[in-house]
């Protein structure tokens, strides 16, 4: 298969994340001083936030040691990086509430090591691994995607993580498999709203691709951000990015990945077929019905200035990826 | 306590949500999204000056002891109206300034498309009439038809709670709890109204 890579951006021209981070810093001590004046700091104190906290996350020393070993990959963008607060304080993660702020607040409660992920359906090496046996051999990547969410909100994440193609290849398929189904754990005990009598979502949450889609070297099973560890907000230990779709198809806390050879049930095309669809491709022509996905607000938002730009058919990775929806009607299949 | 010191009480309380937000903005304290969430957390506020606002007539009526009563509300029931107008304000000017950018081309569209925000604007017209009409010569004025007209702010809160119903994705929790809370709020008086 034969992928066309955008026009590169040479490396050069990407801020790393620590000169990021100091001029951001400078910035802000030049705020601070100006703030003493009154006017000038009025626009200003409107900016987004941009401290970014930087933590040692609790994880076994073998994955740190290999996140910390992880290549930087092919795929550049010149956007800038959404900060590391950011990243891991506004996310979707519904088993710990429906605020951006709770799964921050209570993800600290799963205990994600050890881990065992179970591969099953039509394949000729089914059975459940360990984290540590589906990373063995693999040489991690930084991949620095855009990350589009169906409510119109985007960032840009520096994930840590491999190809599923890899994975897939090492557990062999049949020739029956023609999508691949992901389960999200299920453990009310670590992950309270499993426990809510009022979620409109059937537990565990499932996600699923189809096979092409599932192969494409894009896809990624991410297992670090930032150079550090996943933290468990955002999906520890082992998550999908898949990042020419919405954000919910990037199922969190992976415990299981089925092969198939129906298409499989979606927890959001479950709750709302009307809404959301399998494919979930990123499409600024196709609107959610109740509000137009033409547009996206790149996080941090300012105030005053927020930060809205247009949304790019799948996400800007159309040069890689339309060949994979050729012939379909993408209104039809959303 | 002296009513004129109640009043200032019940003024400053008020303020307080306001003063909160205003305190997070200003410390950056927002998170990714500041615009998203200054416009909830108005819009929480505007629901919930609406609920005390309901409970007062239902408070006094139902709750009427020798030594538990809320006879003293009655005397703040303006003001506390006249607060749910203020955050829904606040809402609405938070809606347009930090979510529209104040760029009015794009609010036709987001009407069509977001019909949760279309059934808004008849609750926010009739919420300012109800608090330009909320003076002493007003209701002077108006006589009869005054407390006809401020009858519409069940209409209000009914359009309020579609609004909080209409954006339902993933919990109904918060929608399923505002209804039974409006509920209770409304049934008494349906009640008196069936039994007059």
């Amino acid at each position: 298969m034969l992928i066309k890579k955008p026009s590169d951006i040479p490396s050069s021209e990407i801020t790393p994340e620590p000169i990021y981070n100091a001029r951001r810093d400078f910035m802000r001590g030049a705020m601070s001083v100006a703030a003493l004046g009154v006017s000038a700091s009025a626009i200003d104190v409107f900016a987004a936030p941009t401290q970014v906290v930087d933590k040692d996350l609790p994880g076994p020393d073998w994955l740190k040691k290999q996140i910390a070993g992880a290549n930087a990959n092919q795929e550049k963008i010149s956007e800038a990086l959404t900060p590391y607060e950011h990243v891991t304080g506004h996310n979707n993660f519904y088993e710990y509430g429906y605020d951006k702020t709770d799964p921050a607040a209570k993800a600290h409660i799963l205990k994600p090591h050890p881990w065992t992920v179970e591969i099953a359906g039509e394949v000729n090496m089914p059975g459940t691994f360990g984290l540590e046996d589906l990373l063995k051999g693999v040489t991690l990547e930084e991949r620095i995607y855009r990350l589009r969410c169906v409510e119109a909100w985007s960032m840009v994440v520096p994930w840590v993580g491999f190809s599923l193609a890899d994975l897939i290849k090492r557990v062999e398929p049949n020739s029956k498999a023609k999508y691949v189904a992901f389960t999200t754990l299920e453990r009310p005990s670590e992950m309270p709203e499993q426990k809510s009598r009022f979620s409109t979502i059937d537990w565990p949450y499932r996600e699923g691709l189809r096979m092409d889609e599932a192969m494409h070297p894009l896809t990624t099973l991410a297992v670090g951000l930032y150079g550090k560890v996943l933290p468990n907000q955002n999906g520890a230990p082992l998550r999908l990015v898949v990042p020419w779709k919405y954000g919910f198809k990037y199922i969190k806390s992976i415990v299981k990945i089925e092969f198939t050879e129906k298409q499989p049930k979606t927890t959001w095309s479950m709750i709302a077929p009307d809404e959301y669809g399998f494919y979930a491709n990123v499409n600024p022509q196709v609107s959610h019905p109740r509000w137009s996905q033409a547009e996206e607000r790149r996080l941090p938002s300012g105030l005053l200035r927020p930060n809205i730009i247009p949304t790019q058919l799948f996400n800007g990775y159309a040069e890689q990826v339309a060949h994979l929806y050729k012939d379909m009607d993408l209104r039809k299949f959303y | 306590m002296p009513v004129l010191g109640r009043r200032v009480l019940t003024f400053f309380l008020a303020l307080i949500p306001l003063v909160f937000i205003v305190y997070k903005t200003l410390t950056s304290q927002l998170g990714a999204d500041p615009a998203k969430t200054i416009v909830l957390f108005t819009g929480e506020w505007t629901i919930y000056f609406l609920f005390i606002t309901l409970a007062v007539t239902p408070l006094r009526r139902l709750v009427n002891f020798k030594n538990l009563h809320f006879r003293w509300l009655q005397i703040h029931r303006r003001m506390l109206g006249l607060f749910t107008l203020f955050y829904a304000i606040l809402h609405v000017l938070a809606f347009l300034v930090f979510i529209l950018g104040l760029d009015f081309s794009r609010f036709g569209k987001e009407l069509v498309e977001r019909p949760y925000i279309l059934v808004t604007i008849p609750a926010v017209i009739l919420l300012i009439v109800l608090g330009i009409t909320s003076t002493k010569a007003m209701m002077r004025r108006l006589g009869k038809n005054w407390l006809r007209l401020h009858k519409s702010i069940y209409l209000i809160a009914i359009l309020a709670w579609v609004h909080v119903l209409m954006q339902v994705r993933s919990s109904y929790f918060e929608a399923v709890l505002f209804g039974v809370i409006l509920l209770a709020l409304l049934l008494p008086r349906l009640y008196w109204t069936v039994r007059k």
